[in-house]
């Protein structure tokens, strides 16, 4: 059968070269033209819309194999399509572990059916237990670009500094993202160490528990000269150093996420584990520092940190739950809300910046031009509406956003041509 | 103040006038128990269940004898013995008491906050037995009651709560509670023991008792925890002890007056020498007895009072509606 071509009419394209008002004609999976008064088989309204590149996270817990009770590729790929994601970098942290080409197999085999394109990260060390470094070469074969222990930082220095080496002498380009822990120092905290921890009695970890490893990371690619990213930083001092890092060279990129540009410590004063993430929500002086790193363009990307859990799991004491927050649903709208950007610097951080970081550009991110891959996300910058967990497409329910109107809405996304999300609904 | 849902920090009472309303209901109820049958029908076929996640003895004990002095009937749960063991939600565990009809739940538990959330789920009456690091909020109203009956008052008096402030939900409510009520505190610790971050707390710090004893009107000695040298919080308890213990040297440094207070169990020769703990200025054992009358106390604000707060003579006397049942009935 052959496919219909399609034409998205009557918006404003936006990516990485600027914006100008432009209808979009996609045929075979590819942008066939763009250009005024066009016209296909099929037109997908976007009269006031915004027509972008499909937006990327570098950070998204898919939770397949393994806890498929809270996610599984295809209800977090269908989050992340009506998110205007078009690809995601799966965490490995599953199980088992995406530490082997085996497991890297299966998930690219989930994702082939899947809402968007799924990439998946692989570990940096054998089960994320930081003690021996995982086949990377053999997963970077495969496809896989970023390597990471995520939900723990690699603790051992030494064995950090190979990786850094060994990734630097592969014939792909990959790169290495860290979270960044000292477990040492964090060790039983649930929250951020401060006012809020010491009112509430819940145990905290210091803002210097990230710190330290962002230093330590930083000197080591110094050294080494390898490429690194520092995944989801919470810290005006992380901000600060990474800053510092790159007026002096370093390769060093950075994340951050939409719930830390917008909540503080503070919400945990409700014990409602929904607050709970890791790292924790920290201060006001933070979140301004973090905002201040995006429009001075030291913080590289928005990663949501999609992490969902069961209600079961959330519905624990404070200290017995685990962290993690839904993030896919939401991030578009509250950067727009919270970032203190404009939509273009928005997208550079949502799209075609986290897409290089990925190793997926110009496929995803691309400019929308005559013969780029058509993956696409069309944005209401005005349409508003308001968070609701229970109508998330996810398996699970974990938002702490629940509750709050919000401006802009993602209206239709376009996977290699096929329109996933149409008028907000997932097609499939 | 403001009809009472749930006790699950001091700052539910909203403050020293809520406070002191506790405290003279406390009054009444003393009366209550120092009578030949220390029982009133003020709670007559209320429900009042006791949730434990944690060992307590006195405090399940002091809140049991208080309901069933109120003629509540009293339920027990407590983690051993029940299905929580087996991985139950939190949440679970609650709705399953509840729907047993139940009016009221103290819950005590080692997660700072769990009370809370127990409260949002329930359409009981929750009453913090105890969380985590977070509040002991009965506790706070029966050391409350104690300095008042052993110095009159709260307002000017100076108290310093010396150990592990920390790890203690005794002294989060303490604090809150004797300076709503005009006290000045003083925190006595090593660093390690302190919370990390005082922004907000009206208190002076100290890691010097010897100094600062001689100042004040009360001291109130929190429990050392043994793991806390596993913690590297201390090297050993005998260097807390050197530093922190009120030792019979220490305690001639209190002036006239000054009452010694702790919240129970003790460690005999840790946090308070054994001879300093039976002196006529420790509080321990008063402390104990009022607890239950202020239980009483809490629990009839909750489930009790109606729209007339202040229990009128009559109420605790006798039940207005069989207003002739003999005393051996009643205690049936």
């Amino acid at each position: 059968m052959r496919e219909t071509s399609l034409v998205i009419k009557g918006g404003r394209v936006i990516d990485a070269t600027g914006a100008r008002p432009a209808d979009v004609v996609i045929d075979g999976g590819r942008i066939a033209a763009v250009g005024p008064d066009l016209s296909a088989d099929r037109v997908l309204d976007a009269g006031g819309c915004v027509v972008a590149p499909g937006l990327v996270d570098l950070h998204a817990h898919l939770r397949q194999p393994g806890l498929e009770e809270a996610e599984t590729v295809e209800t977090g790929s269908r989050a992340a399509a009506l998110g205007g994601f078009t690809a995601v970098v799966a965490m490995p942290n599953t199980t088992p572990a995406v530490d082997s080409a085996a497991v890297v197999r299966e998930v690219q085999e989930l994702g082939r059916t899947a809402l968007c394109q799924v990439a998946p990260a692989g570990t940096i060390t054998v089960g994320r237990a930081g003690t021996q470094l995982a086949p990377l070469a053999e997963m970077a074969e495969l496809g896989v670009r970023l390597f990471t222990d995520d939900g723990r930082g690699v603790q051992d220095t030494r064995l950090m500094r190979r990786a850094m080496e060994y990734t630097t002498g592969l014939p792909q380009q990959v790169v290495l993202a860290q979270h960044c822990e000292d477990e040492g120092l964090a060790a039983g905290g649930h929250m951020h160490e401060g006012e809020w921890s010491s009112r509430l009695g819940i145990a905290g970890q210091p803002a210097e528990a990230e710190e330290l490893m962002v230093m330590r990371d930083i000197s080591l690619a110094r050294l080494t000269g390898a490429r690194i990213h520092l995944q989801h930083l919470s810290t005006g001092g992380s901000v600060a150093m990474v800053r510092a890092a790159r007026a002096d060279r370093v390769a060093v990129t950075a994340e951050v996420t939409p719930h830390h540009l917008t909540l503080t410590a503070e919400r945990c004063a409700s014990y409602d584990p929904v607050f709970k993430v890791n790292p924790p929500l920290r201060t006001d002086a933070d979140v301004a520092a973090l905002r201040a790193g995006l429009a001075d363009g030291t913080v590289d990307a928005i990663a949501t940190d999609h992490a969902p859990h069961t209600a079961e799991a959330k519905e624990q004491p404070f200290d017995q739950a685990p962290p993690g927050m839904l993030g896919l649903e939401t991030a578009l709208v509250l950067a727009l809300e919270c970032s203190g950007l404009p939509l273009e610097a928005v997208l550079a951080h949502l799209s075609w910046q986290p897409a290089a970081i990925a190793g997926l550009a110009p496929e995803h991110g691309g400019p929308v031009a005559e013969g780029g891959a058509a993956h696409l996300c069309v944005i209401d910058p005005e349409a508003g509406w308001v968070v609701d967990p229970g109508a998330s497409a996810s398996r699970s329910r974990n938002s702490p956003f629940a509750g709050r109107p919000v401006t802009g809405k993602v209206r239709h996304t376009v996977l290699a041509g096929e329109p996933v999300v149409v008028d907000g609904e997932a097609q499939r | 103040m403001a009809p009472l849902r749930h006790l699950l920090s001091i700052e539910d009472l909203g403050g020293a006038a809520g406070i002191e309303e506790v405290l003279r209901l406390t009054d009444s109820f003393v009366e209550v128990s120092e009578r030949a049958i220390p029982r009133v029908p003020a709670l007559r076929g209320k429900t009042v269940a006791s949730l434990f996640y944690e060992d307590s003895t006195r405090t399940r004990l002091s809140f049991e004898a208080a309901a069933k002095r109120l003629s509540a009937d009293t339920m027990s749960f407590s983690v051993s013995s029940s299905s929580v063991k087996k991985g139950e939600s939190l949440r679970d565990t609650a709705l399953t008491i509840e729907a047993m009809g139940v009016d009221a739940i103290v819950v005590r538990h080692s997660s700072s906050g769990a009370p809370q959330r127990v409260a949002s789920w329930v359409g009981a009456s929750v009453v913090n037995a105890g969380d985590g690091w977070h509040e002991h909020p009965t506790q706070a109203l029966l050391d409350l009651y104690t300095i008042r009956q052993r110095l009159g008052g709260l307002d000017g008096r100076h108290i310093a709560v010396v150990g592990d402030v920390k790890h203690s939900r005794v002294a989060r409510s303490d604090v809150l509670a004797f300076t709503a009520l005009g006290a000045t505190v003083t925190l006595v610790a090593p660093g390690t023991l302190l919370p990390p971050d005082l922004t907000g707390w009206p208190v002076e710090t100290s890691h010097d008792l010897d100094a600062v004893l001689p100042n004040v009107d009360v001291v109130y000695l929190l429990r050392m925890q043994r793991e806390r040298m596993t913690e590297a919080l201390v090297p050993s308890l005998r260097e807390y002890t050197a530093r922190f213990g009120l030792t019979v040297r220490r305690a001639g440094r209190l002036a006239d007056g000054a009452i010694v207070m702790h919240p129970g169990p003790m460690n005999r020769g840790v946090e308070i020498a054994p001879e300093v703990a039976d002196l006529p200025a420790s509080t321990i054992v008063d402390q104990v007895r009022n607890g239950v009358a202020v239980r009483m106390a809490v629990l009839y604000l909750l489930l009790g009072a109606g729209t007339d707060r202040v229990p009128t003579t009559d109420a605790l006397a006798l039940d207005p509606e069989e207003p002739l049942r003999r005393p051996a009935e009643v205690d049936a």
